[in-house]
């Protein structure tokens, strides 16, 4: 069996894990870096953020406002060590990208220019028009070219996470082109495959979103934190479930329901003005946003489409010129995918799965309790984003926590020995594993497309946007069939080169994995925080449950779940206020104590 | 729903496992003739030897010019058979095709800014026919008066 | 408007075929359905090993380019509707000009190589550190390179050129335009340095401006103007040499490259 070793091994080549290859590489040239991506890095799905990248430049903004706003955005669930170190880097990563030549948008002055977002008190929102995924994406890809000790691995996908003796030793993965299913070891592996977004039927989340590092890492016995916080965008379009960024929002758009009337006032969001207002109705966090459509909806005030009911983005009053200079991917994504123009016409839009919140637990460094194993980026939850995730935070996350990971794992595989011939034996075995259950499968009548269709609505159906016991209980059961039935899945497909079906196959599994572990954590979490919302326990219950999720994967294959006490450094637990109650100064915040007293 | 098909195990010979071969599919002698761009392209391309055409008339004009007034009548009467009719009209039409198409494509290959935004395609293509009209009119005053 | 449609689909598996062979997929059209979305119908519901790339079905990753009825597209942009008329027959082909790996996935390392070759990250002689802040650049600035800096690297750029069919060692238009983005960009002074492979008979001078780039390009990213634009300062920087004294040092024509 072919092999290839390497120092520090990603998994995953978008934001994150491009960020971690260059930070490593960085701390020590002499070091092989690789970078294993299922596709070509410049496709992964950090490619689709749109709206921005939060980091504090301007004079008027302070770290502290940048942190209460995550924290109370986050219903009090983010640690708030990390908060603290996360706003403090975000600057500085996105500058950093400034030089290696992202285009962000200008002031007329040559300065950066900032907008505003959801759930911030301040402009602080960086971005590259309405592309500023697409533009770090292709920044940091371009620049990575031209660090030779990167060695991309393009189209492999990875199958299995190589342990021994509590360590990770590297991988196991298909080279697509070739269908050879080879190990390619590594003294640390850093796990940057994004989200899940793809568990459930209605989501922005690209085809590529399946959770691969979550249950890679879950599998290797890595605990996933706080998995039942999955964040709905208010803003998607129905059918596509295409984002339309909150962007749209922050320059001024109105959310309208059935009767032209700004529905989120009558949701504790504030006074409609005709300006945006920070912290305030359209630019309130997407949790509040999200669940404010569902009792519109509730009431009989959207508008029914054969794709789900709707409400209306209206951006007619911005008037062409801020469209086409603010907003131009939305306008192209209207007029190509909806068929209408929001210079002259009214959006449709519904709540759209977005975000994992949670994600493969990891400390400040993106370090997981198994040696060798890192995590950055959506796939990990440090947690900067606790129950709910401000929009433009996950960009500098990537940049942030990315950066971190790869500077730690440099660190780490410098003081490494190479893996031993007990790798090779277990790849040798996984690849058994691969060919007896699919390639040279003998019977078998499950197709993978009926089982991904049923996980898909069990989950909406028991973990959507409000949740309750008996639904909840009622997927668990759902998904522990569906994971039965899995076994007896047939391929069409059973060609070694280029096999997608083989591919689906295995994420298929990955996403079983996963979705188990929200509905197991949702279950459990008996009260209401940010994105999760339990229609059975409306309260939020900071004595029983301030306190991160972790799920464990049992050897039988079931899960437990545990708690974390949250980090508090500064910001004792507090009501999240929106509208005209909002914080207005830094004085203001409550109960901030000064840095030195953190603790 | 679907019966479910029976994989085929049946392998090519040719095939060496781990070791896809790549399709290399041949780009035909008629790429050009499916498109109407690819035609045009090409079009555009030939025009240069009826600008060489209309270069070596000239040429020969000259030598006739050159070797007496009857070389001159006799070259004279040749222009006016229908042959050199007919490759002067031909050469006329593809020198015309030429640098129509070639003014259109100016403001691709041109992109003049002023007060930091490109000036619109009509105003990079547009002085170019300007040019070439005053030329044209400058040469028949030059031929007719 | 139809309610079916045939796709008229080659496919090719290095393991079982000498050449790619045409099959056909009876689909349903529904008004919002995308080509893509027909290809996921097959794939579900028909023939599990019809192979074929795509992501984020909004137009922005790359992945999915086909041939659609014979023009090079992104097939999560192009709604199968469009074709309802065309006799209720519809061919979608692998990119043109690529080798083929299985049925619509084509090759891409090629195009990789080459995209490396332009040098495309910013080229800077001196590097201040971070604490001066960012590079000033005014919107008029990012305006001189931005329309550049939209390729989303789908490769149909490649498939419309001719040139990339029968000169297979020619740059191609997305790299060209990829370079030109950086060497528009005011922060950049690696014009110089990319100079070698672009003013050469395998970069600019092997486009004989078909155009048809500039034309298929979903993002309207224009690679045909940024060779044209680049030939004619390639030409007139030659022209200069032969103005200005000799013995310019090297670095006084990158600078002004940067500059320009």
């Amino acid at each position: 069996m072919d092999a290839s070793s390497h120092d520090v091994l990603l998994v995953g080549g978008g934001g994150a894990g491009l960020r971690a290859a260059i930070a490593a590489a960085e701390v020590n040239p002499k070091l092989s870096i690789a970078v294993v991506s299922k596709v070509y890095p410049m496709r992964s799905h950090t490619v689709s953020a749109e709206g921005g990248a939060a980091g504090v430049v301007k004079g008027d903004d302070s770290l502290d406002e940048h942190a209460y706003d995550t924290i109370s955005g986050g219903d009090w669930l983010c640690d708030q060590d990390a908060v603290e170190a996360f706003v403090k880097e975000a600057p500085q990563e996105l500058l950093q990208l400034e030089r290696w030549g992202c285009p962000w948008s200008r002031e007329p002055d040559g300065h950066i220019a900032v907008r505003a977002f959801g759930g911030m008190k301040r402009r602080r929102t960086w971005f590259a028009a309405d592309k500023t995924g697409f533009h770090m994406l292709h920044t940091l890809f371009q620049t990575t070219l031209k660090f030779d000790p990167i060695t991309r691995y393009d189209e492999w996908f990875v199958t299995k996470l190589l342990v021994d003796d509590g360590r990770v030793d590297g991988v196991v993965a298909i080279e697509l082109m070739s269908g050879k299913i080879q190990a390619i070891t590594a003294k640390a592996v850093i796990l940057c495959t994004g989200g899940c977004g793809r568990v459930f039927p209605f989501t922005t989340n690209a085809n590529i979103k399946n959770g691969d590092g979550m249950a890679l890492a879950y599998r290797a016995g890595a605990s996933l934190k706080d998995m039942e916080f999955v964040q709905y965008h208010p803003t998607g379009l129905p059918f596509t479930g295409i984002l339309i960024t909150e962007a749209a929002r922050a320059e001024g758009g109105y959310l309208l329901n059935k009767d032209g009337y700004r529905y989120l006032q009558d949701y504790n969001l504030g006074k409609p003005q005709p300006n945006p207002v920070m912290r305030s109705m359209e630019l309130g966090p997407r949790d509040r946003l999200s669940q404010a459509f569902v009792m519109e909806d509730q009431k009989g005030r959207t508008l029914a489409t054969p794709y789900g009911s709707v409400v209306h983005l209206d951006l007619r009053h911005l008037g062409e010129k801020i469209i086409n200079s603010k907003l131009p991917f939305v306008r192209e994504l209207c007029l190509k995918y909806q068929n209408l123009d929001p210079v002259k016409e009214l959006i449709p839009v519904r709540p759209v799965v977005h975000y994992m919140m949670g994600g493969v637990s990891t400390d400040m460094n993106g370090a997981t309790p198994l040696a060798g194993l890192y995590a950055a980026g959506e796939v990990a939850c440090v947690s900067i984003n606790g129950a709910n995730r401000l929009g433009s935070n996950s960009l500098s996350e990537c940049l942030v926590f990315g950066a971190r990971a790869g500077k730690a794992a440099a660190l780490y595989a410098a003081e490494q020995k190479a893996a031993d011939d007990k790798a090779m034996a277990q790849a040798n075995d996984e690849r058994k594993r691969l060919e007896a259950q699919f390639l040279h499968k003998q019977g078998g009548r499950e197709r993978v497309a009926t089982i991904r269709e049923q996980m898909q609505k069990a989950i909406e159906k028991s973990a959507g946007i409000y949740r309750e016991e008996t639904s909840l209980a009622e997927g668990a059961n759902k998904l522990f069939e569906l994971q039965e039935r899995y076994q007896d899945i047939v391929l069409d497909d059973r060609s070694r080169t280029f096999n997608t079906e083989l591919e689906g196959a295995l994420e298929l599994g990955f996403m079983l994995d996963v979705a188990e572990s929200i509905v197991q954590c949702a279950l459990h979490r008996t009260e209401s925080r940010g994105a999760h919302q339990r229609t059975d326990f409306p309260a939020r219950d900071d004595e029983n449950f301030l306190a991160h999720s972790l799920v464990f994967r049992k050897p039988d294959g079931s899960s437990r779940v545990e708690y974390l006490p949250v980090k508090v450094t500064r910001w004792a637990p507090g009501e999240r206020v929106y509208g005209e109650q909002a914080p207005e100064s830094p004085q203001q915040i409550p109960q901030a104590v000064p840095a030195g007293r953190a603790g | 729903m679907f019966a479910v098909k029976q994989p085929t195990t049946k392998v090519l010979p040719l095939y060496q496992e781990f070791h896809p071969r790549w399709y290399r599919p041949r780009v035909s002698v008629y790429w050009w003739l499916g498109q109407w761009q690819y035609l045009k392209f090409i079009l555009r391309e030939i025009s240069s030897v009826f600008v060489a055409v209309f270069v070596v008339i000239t040429l020969l004009q000259l030598r006739a010019l050159r070797a007496g007034p009857e070389a001159y009548a006799r070259f004279q009467h040749w222009l006016q058979s229908p042959i050199a009719l007919a490759i002067n009209g031909i050469s006329l039409f593809f020198v015309l095709f030429h640098t129509i198409t070639w003014f259109n494509l100016a403001p691709r290959a041109m992109a003049v800014r002023f007060r930091g935004k490109r000036l619109p395609e009509i105003l990079i293509a547009a002085p170019n026919y300007v040019v070439w009209a005053l030329v044209s009119a400058g040469v028949t005053w030059l031929v007719l008066r | 408007m139809a309610d079916k449609i045939v796709l008229e689909i080659p496919r090719y598996s290095p393991e079982r075929d000498v050449k790619p062979h045409f099959e056909e997929f009876e689909v349903p059209v529904h008004k919002e359905w995308v080509v893509l979305d027909a290809l996921n119908y097959i794939k579900d519901q028909v023939d599990g090993s019809l192979t074929y790339r795509w992501s984020c079905r909004m137009g922005i990753c790359g992945s999915c380019g086909m041939m659609v009825d014979g023009e090079p597209k992104l097939s999560c942009a192009t709604f199968l509707s469009s074709y309802s008329r065309n006799g209720n027959k519809l061919r979608v082909e692998p990119l043109r000009y690529f080798p083929i790996i299985r049925d619509l996935v084509t090759e891409l390392s090629d195009f990789l190589v080459k995209l490396k070759a332009v040098k495309p990250w910013l080229i800077r002689q001196e590097e201040p550190p971070l604490s001066e802040g960012e590079f000033l650049q005014t919107p008029e600035q990012l305006e001189q390179y931005k329309q550049y800096s939209m390729c989303i690297n789908c490769t149909l750029c490649y498939a419309a050129c001719p040139v990339v069919g029968l000169d297979p060692v020619f740059v191609g238009p997305a790299a060209i335009a990829l370079a030109q983005r950086y060497n528009q960009d005011s922060r950049d002074q690696g014009a110089g340095d990319r100079m070698a492979v672009l003013a050469h008979p395998e970069g600019i001078w092997g486009c004989t401006f078909v155009g048809e780039c500039t034309r298929v390009c979903p993002k309207h990213v224009d690679p045909a103007g940024a060779i044209q634009q680049y030939k004619l300062k390639a030409a007139l920087d030659w022209v200069k040499s032969f103005v200005t004294p000799l013995g310019r040092k090297n670095t006084d024509v990158r600078r002004e490259a940067a500059n320009d």
